[in-house]
Protein backbone atom coordinates (compact mmCIF):
# COMPACT_ATOMS: atom_id res chain seq x y z
CA UNK A 1 0.00 0.00 0.00
CA UNK A 2 0.78 3.43 -0.77
CA UNK A 3 0.35 3.82 3.31
CA UNK A 4 3.35 2.19 3.93
CA UNK A 5 5.99 4.60 2.03
CA UNK A 6 4.37 7.69 3.52
CA UNK A 7 4.71 6.39 6.95
CA UNK A 8 8.26 4.80 6.41
CA UNK A 9 8.95 8.62 4.89
CA UNK A 10 7.92 10.23 8.27
CA UNK A 11 9.70 7.13 10.07
CA UNK A 12 12.92 7.89 8.05
CA UNK A 13 12.45 11.37 8.94
CA UNK A 14 12.18 11.49 12.48
CA UNK A 15 14.84 8.71 13.13
CA UNK A 16 17.16 11.12 11.43
CA UNK A 17 16.11 13.72 13.62
CA UNK A 18 16.21 11.99 16.62
CA UNK A 19 19.98 10.87 15.75
CA UNK A 20 20.98 14.05 14.98
CA UNK A 21 19.26 15.54 18.14
CA UNK A 22 20.48 12.83 20.22
CA UNK A 23 17.06 11.47 21.68
CA UNK A 24 16.25 8.46 21.89
CA UNK A 25 12.63 8.38 21.92
CA UNK A 26 9.94 11.17 21.05
CA UNK A 27 7.31 12.00 23.73
CA UNK A 28 4.71 13.30 21.39
CA UNK A 29 4.00 13.62 17.79
CA UNK A 30 1.46 15.12 15.44
CA UNK A 31 0.53 14.09 12.50
CA UNK A 32 -1.27 15.97 9.42
CA UNK A 33 -3.35 13.52 7.07
CA UNK A 34 -3.98 16.14 4.10
CA UNK A 35 -7.85 15.17 2.96
CA UNK A 36 -6.95 14.95 -0.44
CA UNK A 37 -4.07 12.42 0.01
CA UNK A 38 -7.04 10.04 1.08
CA UNK A 39 -4.75 8.23 3.25
CA UNK A 40 -6.46 4.80 4.57
CA UNK A 41 -5.98 5.73 8.46
CA UNK A 42 -5.62 2.13 9.60
CA UNK A 43 -3.45 0.62 7.40
CA UNK A 44 -1.10 4.12 7.76
CA UNK A 45 -1.09 3.48 11.90
CA UNK A 46 -0.07 -0.11 11.36
CA UNK A 47 2.84 1.09 8.87
CA UNK A 48 3.80 4.16 11.05
CA UNK A 49 4.17 1.35 13.92
CA UNK A 50 6.23 -0.93 12.08
CA UNK A 51 8.23 1.62 10.24
CA UNK A 52 9.34 2.99 13.66
CA UNK A 53 10.12 -0.12 14.93
CA UNK A 54 12.39 -0.88 11.99
CA UNK A 55 14.04 2.51 12.75
CA UNK A 56 14.47 2.13 15.81
CA UNK A 57 12.09 4.83 17.14
CA UNK A 58 10.56 4.97 20.21
CA UNK A 59 7.37 7.27 19.65
CA UNK A 60 5.46 7.39 23.50
CA UNK A 61 2.07 8.59 21.59
CA UNK A 62 0.97 10.39 18.80
CA UNK A 63 -2.21 12.14 17.18
CA UNK A 64 -3.23 12.24 13.65
CA UNK A 65 -5.33 15.01 12.55
CA UNK A 66 -7.35 15.31 9.22
CA UNK A 67 -6.46 18.59 7.50
CA UNK A 68 -9.63 19.27 5.04
CA UNK A 69 -8.60 20.16 1.77
CA UNK A 70 -8.76 24.18 0.52
CA UNK A 71 -8.14 24.96 -2.93
CA UNK A 72 -7.81 29.14 -4.16
CA UNK A 73 -7.46 30.02 -7.73
CA UNK A 74 -4.97 32.36 -8.70
CA UNK A 75 -6.89 33.89 -11.70
CA UNK A 76 -10.19 35.12 -9.50
CA UNK A 77 -9.42 34.43 -5.75
CA UNK A 78 -12.04 32.24 -5.72
CA UNK A 79 -12.11 28.79 -2.56
CA UNK A 80 -13.30 25.65 -2.48
CA UNK A 81 -12.76 22.82 -0.42
CA UNK A 82 -12.45 19.15 -1.81
CA UNK A 83 -16.43 17.94 -1.27
CA UNK A 84 -17.49 20.16 -3.55
CA UNK A 85 -15.60 18.50 -6.57
CA UNK A 86 -17.11 15.48 -7.97
CA UNK A 87 -14.01 13.46 -8.49
CA UNK A 88 -14.41 9.59 -9.70
CA UNK A 89 -12.91 6.59 -7.64
CA UNK A 90 -10.40 6.75 -10.86
CA UNK A 91 -9.49 9.90 -10.39
CA UNK A 92 -9.20 10.08 -6.47
CA UNK A 93 -7.30 7.00 -6.77
CA UNK A 94 -4.51 8.73 -8.74
CA UNK A 95 -4.71 11.96 -6.56
CA UNK A 96 -3.96 9.57 -3.70
CA UNK A 97 -0.69 8.30 -4.89
CA UNK A 98 0.40 11.70 -6.19
CA UNK A 99 -1.58 14.71 -4.72
CA UNK A 100 -0.33 16.81 -7.93
CA UNK A 101 -2.34 15.12 -10.13
CA UNK A 102 -5.63 16.55 -9.30
CA UNK A 103 -4.01 19.87 -11.72
CA UNK A 104 -4.84 16.86 -14.33
CA UNK A 105 -8.47 16.98 -13.20
CA UNK A 106 -9.57 20.09 -10.95
CA UNK A 107 -10.24 23.45 -12.70
CA UNK A 108 -11.25 26.72 -11.01
CA UNK A 109 -15.48 25.68 -10.45
CA UNK A 110 -15.91 29.34 -10.95
CA UNK A 111 -14.06 30.54 -13.78
CA UNK A 112 -12.25 27.51 -15.13
CA UNK A 113 -8.81 28.29 -14.82
CA UNK A 114 -6.34 25.63 -14.12
CA UNK A 115 -3.89 27.79 -12.12
CA UNK A 116 -4.63 27.66 -8.43
CA UNK A 117 -3.28 26.82 -5.31
CA UNK A 118 -3.42 24.20 -3.11
CA UNK A 119 -4.34 25.93 0.23
CA UNK A 120 -3.92 22.84 2.98
CA UNK A 121 -4.79 19.32 3.23
CA UNK A 122 -2.09 17.99 0.62
CA UNK A 123 -0.59 15.09 2.29
CA UNK A 124 1.68 13.56 4.88
CA UNK A 125 3.02 16.47 7.32
CA UNK A 126 4.40 16.64 10.53
CA UNK A 127 3.26 19.47 12.41
CA UNK A 128 4.28 18.65 16.00
CA UNK A 129 6.55 17.26 18.22
CA UNK A 130 7.37 16.94 21.56
CA UNK A 131 10.97 14.90 22.86
CA UNK B 1 15.56 20.67 10.10
CA UNK B 2 14.14 20.10 6.14
CA UNK B 3 13.22 16.56 6.51
CA UNK B 4 11.00 17.57 9.19
CA UNK B 5 9.45 19.72 6.97
CA UNK B 6 9.22 17.52 4.60
CA UNK B 7 9.38 13.52 5.56
CA UNK B 8 9.31 12.98 1.90
CA UNK B 9 13.22 13.96 1.29
CA UNK B 10 14.64 11.33 3.47
CA UNK B 11 12.48 8.89 2.02
CA UNK B 12 14.12 10.01 -1.34
CA UNK B 13 17.75 9.02 -0.55
CA UNK B 14 16.90 5.60 0.80
CA UNK B 15 14.73 4.98 -2.13
CA UNK B 16 17.88 5.82 -4.92
CA UNK B 17 19.71 3.68 -2.24
CA UNK B 18 18.29 0.40 -3.99
CA UNK B 19 19.81 1.63 -7.50
CA UNK B 20 23.37 1.31 -8.94
CA UNK B 21 23.96 4.71 -10.72
CA UNK B 22 21.48 6.71 -11.72
CA UNK B 23 22.02 8.57 -15.07
CA UNK B 24 20.33 12.27 -16.28
CA UNK B 25 19.64 12.74 -19.36
CA UNK B 26 19.12 16.73 -19.52
CA UNK B 27 18.91 19.47 -21.87
CA UNK B 28 18.83 23.17 -22.03
CA UNK B 29 16.35 23.61 -25.09
CA UNK B 30 13.84 21.18 -26.09
CA UNK B 31 13.29 19.08 -29.07
CA UNK B 32 16.69 17.79 -28.87
CA UNK B 33 15.50 14.44 -28.68
CA UNK B 34 16.47 13.79 -25.41
CA UNK B 35 13.28 11.62 -24.66
CA UNK B 36 13.97 9.14 -27.98
CA UNK B 37 17.72 9.05 -26.52
CA UNK B 38 16.62 8.35 -22.84
CA UNK B 39 14.24 5.51 -23.50
CA UNK B 40 17.09 4.22 -26.24
CA UNK B 41 19.33 4.15 -23.70
CA UNK B 42 17.26 2.18 -21.32
CA UNK B 43 16.28 -0.53 -23.83
CA UNK B 44 19.67 -1.03 -25.08
CA UNK B 45 20.51 -1.53 -21.50
CA UNK B 46 18.33 -3.93 -20.80
CA UNK B 47 19.04 -5.71 -24.34
CA UNK B 48 22.61 -5.79 -22.97
CA UNK B 49 21.52 -7.44 -19.67
CA UNK B 50 21.84 -4.57 -17.47
CA UNK B 51 18.76 -4.70 -14.89
CA UNK B 52 17.21 -0.98 -15.87
CA UNK B 53 15.22 1.59 -14.80
CA UNK B 54 13.18 4.16 -16.84
CA UNK B 55 11.96 7.66 -15.01
CA UNK B 56 9.99 10.44 -16.55
CA UNK B 57 10.52 13.34 -14.77
CA UNK B 58 8.45 15.61 -16.91
CA UNK B 59 5.73 15.95 -14.84
CA UNK B 60 3.83 18.68 -16.53
CA UNK B 61 4.26 16.71 -20.05
CA UNK B 62 5.20 13.30 -19.57
CA UNK B 63 5.89 11.73 -23.30
CA UNK B 64 8.10 8.69 -22.73
CA UNK B 65 5.49 6.16 -22.66
CA UNK B 66 4.51 7.23 -26.22
CA UNK B 67 7.83 6.37 -27.34
CA UNK B 68 7.62 2.74 -25.61
CA UNK B 69 4.29 2.29 -26.71
CA UNK B 70 3.03 1.70 -23.26
CA UNK B 71 -0.87 1.25 -22.66
CA UNK B 72 -0.79 3.59 -19.30
CA UNK B 73 -4.40 1.92 -18.92
CA UNK B 74 -2.74 -1.56 -18.53
CA UNK B 75 0.53 -1.16 -17.96
CA UNK B 76 0.40 -0.04 -13.95
CA UNK B 77 2.76 0.27 -11.10
CA UNK B 78 1.31 -2.25 -8.32
CA UNK B 79 0.91 -1.53 -4.76
CA UNK B 80 3.78 -2.63 -2.53
CA UNK B 81 4.81 -0.75 0.55
CA UNK B 82 4.71 1.93 -1.81
CA UNK B 83 5.02 0.95 -6.29
CA UNK B 84 6.34 -0.95 -8.21
CA UNK B 85 7.28 -0.05 -11.68
CA UNK B 86 6.05 -2.18 -14.24
CA UNK B 87 8.05 -3.85 -16.23
CA UNK B 88 8.50 -2.96 -20.15
CA UNK B 89 9.95 -4.21 -22.19
CA UNK B 90 12.87 -5.58 -20.12
CA UNK B 91 12.89 -1.86 -18.00
CA UNK B 92 11.34 -0.96 -14.90
CA UNK B 93 9.37 2.28 -16.19
CA UNK B 94 7.89 4.98 -13.78
CA UNK B 95 5.95 8.06 -15.28
CA UNK B 96 4.03 10.68 -13.58
CA UNK B 97 1.62 9.89 -16.49
CA UNK B 98 0.36 6.85 -14.81
CA UNK B 99 -1.52 9.29 -12.38
CA UNK B 100 -1.97 12.09 -14.77
CA UNK B 101 -3.43 9.50 -17.44
CA UNK B 102 -2.18 11.82 -20.29
CA UNK B 103 -4.04 14.64 -19.77
CA UNK B 104 -2.66 18.12 -19.35
CA UNK B 105 -1.39 19.05 -15.59
CA UNK B 106 -0.24 22.91 -15.63
CA UNK B 107 1.64 23.12 -12.68
CA UNK B 108 3.63 25.69 -10.77
CA UNK B 109 7.33 25.56 -9.37
CA UNK B 110 6.44 24.56 -5.77
CA UNK B 111 4.07 21.61 -7.50
CA UNK B 112 6.51 20.24 -9.77
CA UNK B 113 8.97 19.30 -7.15
CA UNK B 114 6.44 18.30 -4.53
CA UNK B 115 4.77 15.90 -7.60
CA UNK B 116 8.97 14.92 -7.95
CA UNK B 117 9.34 14.34 -4.34
CA UNK B 118 6.44 12.35 -3.94
CA UNK B 119 7.45 10.22 -7.31
CA UNK B 120 10.75 9.38 -5.70
CA UNK B 121 9.83 8.60 -2.31
CA UNK B 122 7.43 6.03 -3.75
CA UNK B 123 8.89 4.26 -6.33
CA UNK B 124 10.87 0.87 -5.23
CA UNK B 125 13.61 0.70 -8.01
CA UNK B 126 14.45 -3.05 -5.80
CA UNK B 127 17.39 -4.70 -8.70
CA UNK B 128 17.98 -2.21 -10.83
CA UNK B 129 21.61 -1.00 -11.37
CA UNK B 130 21.27 1.68 -13.85
CA UNK B 131 18.39 4.35 -13.34
CA UNK B 132 17.59 6.34 -16.60
CA UNK B 133 16.13 9.64 -15.78
CA UNK B 134 14.34 11.50 -18.53
CA UNK B 135 13.64 15.55 -17.58
CA UNK B 136 12.09 18.11 -19.06
CA UNK B 137 14.12 20.91 -20.96
CA UNK B 138 15.54 24.04 -18.96
CA UNK B 139 17.56 24.33 -15.54
CA UNK B 140 14.47 24.28 -13.46
CA UNK B 141 12.84 22.69 -10.28
CA UNK B 142 13.34 19.09 -12.00
CA UNK B 143 16.93 19.71 -12.15
CA UNK B 144 17.30 21.69 -9.15
CA UNK B 145 15.38 18.46 -7.31
CA UNK B 146 17.73 16.10 -8.21
CA UNK B 147 21.09 18.47 -7.53
CA UNK B 148 19.63 19.03 -4.19
CA UNK B 149 18.26 16.02 -3.18
CA UNK B 150 19.65 12.98 -5.30
CA UNK B 151 23.36 14.52 -5.20
CA UNK B 152 24.59 11.02 -6.68
CA UNK B 153 23.88 10.81 -10.30
CA UNK B 154 26.05 11.64 -13.74
CA UNK B 155 24.50 13.42 -16.42
CA UNK B 156 24.10 12.83 -20.33
CA UNK B 157 23.65 16.65 -21.58
CA UNK B 158 21.79 16.52 -24.79
CA UNK B 159 21.89 19.17 -27.60
CA UNK B 160 21.68 19.82 -31.39
CA UNK B 161 24.20 21.03 -33.77
CA UNK B 162 22.30 24.41 -33.37
CA UNK B 163 24.36 27.53 -32.01
CA UNK B 164 21.49 28.48 -29.89
CA UNK B 165 21.36 24.77 -28.23
CA UNK B 166 25.23 24.27 -27.86
CA UNK B 167 25.17 27.83 -25.76
CA UNK B 168 22.21 26.51 -23.62
CA UNK B 169 24.23 23.00 -23.09
CA UNK B 170 27.22 25.34 -22.00
CA UNK B 171 25.40 26.92 -19.48
CA UNK B 172 24.28 23.93 -18.82
CA UNK B 173 26.94 21.78 -18.09
CA UNK B 174 27.69 25.40 -15.40
CA UNK B 175 25.26 24.07 -13.74
CA UNK B 176 25.95 20.61 -13.24
CA UNK B 177 29.70 20.53 -13.31
CA UNK B 178 31.47 17.72 -12.46
CA UNK B 179 28.43 15.68 -12.88
CA UNK B 180 28.39 15.92 -16.55
CA UNK B 181 29.45 12.58 -17.87
CA UNK B 182 28.92 13.52 -21.84
CA UNK B 183 27.65 15.63 -24.20
CA UNK B 184 25.51 14.41 -27.15
CA UNK B 185 25.18 16.33 -30.60
CA UNK B 186 21.94 15.01 -31.39
CA UNK B 187 20.51 15.45 -35.88
CA UNK B 188 24.08 15.87 -36.50
CA UNK B 189 25.25 16.17 -40.06
CA UNK B 190 28.51 16.26 -40.39
CA UNK B 191 31.67 18.43 -40.09
CA UNK B 192 33.26 18.99 -37.22
CA UNK B 193 31.53 18.96 -34.15
CA UNK B 194 31.50 22.65 -32.57
CA UNK B 195 34.08 22.93 -29.35
CA UNK B 196 32.12 22.76 -26.42
CA UNK B 197 32.49 25.23 -23.87
CA UNK B 198 33.97 22.12 -21.44
CA UNK B 199 36.16 23.87 -19.24
CA UNK B 200 33.68 24.76 -17.08
CA UNK B 201 32.65 21.04 -16.41
CA UNK B 202 35.91 20.79 -14.03
CA UNK B 203 36.83 17.80 -15.52
CA UNK B 204 36.99 16.59 -19.43
CA UNK B 205 34.03 14.88 -21.05
CA UNK B 206 33.51 13.29 -24.27
CA UNK B 207 31.63 14.53 -27.15
CA UNK B 208 29.17 11.87 -29.11
CA UNK B 209 27.58 12.58 -32.54
CA UNK B 210 23.99 10.92 -33.00
CA UNK B 211 23.05 11.44 -37.08
CA UNK B 212 19.68 12.74 -38.13
CA UNK B 213 17.39 9.48 -38.93
CA UNK B 214 14.05 10.71 -40.21
CA UNK B 215 13.02 6.78 -39.47
CA UNK B 216 13.19 7.38 -35.79
CA UNK B 217 10.45 9.59 -35.30
CA UNK B 218 8.44 7.33 -37.42
CA UNK B 219 9.53 4.46 -34.65
CA UNK B 220 7.52 6.06 -32.16
CA UNK B 221 5.43 4.14 -30.38
CA UNK B 222 7.15 0.93 -31.79
CA UNK B 223 10.36 0.14 -29.34
CA UNK B 224 11.46 -3.26 -32.16
CA UNK B 225 11.79 -0.14 -34.86
CA UNK B 226 13.37 2.38 -32.30
CA UNK B 227 16.28 -0.13 -31.95
CA UNK B 228 16.74 -1.02 -35.95
CA UNK B 229 17.04 2.60 -36.79
CA UNK B 230 20.87 4.16 -37.44
CA UNK B 231 19.91 6.07 -34.32
CA UNK B 232 19.99 3.53 -31.85
CA UNK B 233 22.98 1.73 -33.22
CA UNK B 234 25.06 4.68 -32.80
CA UNK B 235 23.29 4.96 -29.13
CA UNK B 236 24.43 1.34 -28.98
CA UNK B 237 27.72 1.86 -29.70
CA UNK B 238 28.46 5.13 -28.32
CA UNK B 239 26.10 6.15 -25.30
CA UNK B 240 25.27 2.82 -23.83
CA UNK B 241 29.02 1.38 -24.65
CA UNK B 242 29.90 4.75 -22.27
CA UNK B 243 27.72 3.65 -19.72
CA UNK B 244 28.53 -0.02 -19.57
CA UNK B 245 32.54 1.21 -19.56
CA UNK B 246 31.34 3.37 -16.39
CA UNK B 247 29.35 1.01 -14.55
CA UNK B 248 29.79 -2.44 -16.45
CA UNK B 249 32.62 -3.55 -13.80
CA UNK B 250 29.78 -3.48 -10.61
CA UNK B 251 28.21 -6.48 -9.46
CA UNK B 252 24.83 -4.45 -9.95
CA UNK B 253 24.85 -6.68 -13.14
CA UNK B 254 25.96 -9.14 -15.52
CA UNK B 255 27.20 -7.91 -18.68
CA UNK B 256 26.11 -9.23 -21.42
CA UNK B 257 23.34 -11.56 -20.75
Amino acid sequence: MHEWALAEAVALALSSYAKRAGIGRVKRLVLGLGELQAVDREVFELALGESLKLYGLEVESYELVTEEAFFECKACGFSWGLGELALSDEVREAIHFLPEAAYAYVRCPRCGSPDFSIVRGRGVRILGLEA
Amino acid sequence: MRYLADPRLEAVSERLKEVGEVVVFASSKGGVGKTLLSVSTSLLLGRRGVSTGLLDLDVTNPTAHLVMGIDIARARPIEERGVVPPEVYGVKFMSPVFFTQGRAAPLRGEYISSAIREVLSMTRWTGVGVLVVDTPPGMSDELLELLTYVRKFRAVVVTTPSVLALESAARLGEVLGPRVEALVINMYTGGEPRVWRSANLGRPAPVYTLPYDREVEESVGDPGRLLSTRFSREVDRQIVSHVVRLFGSGSYYPVPR
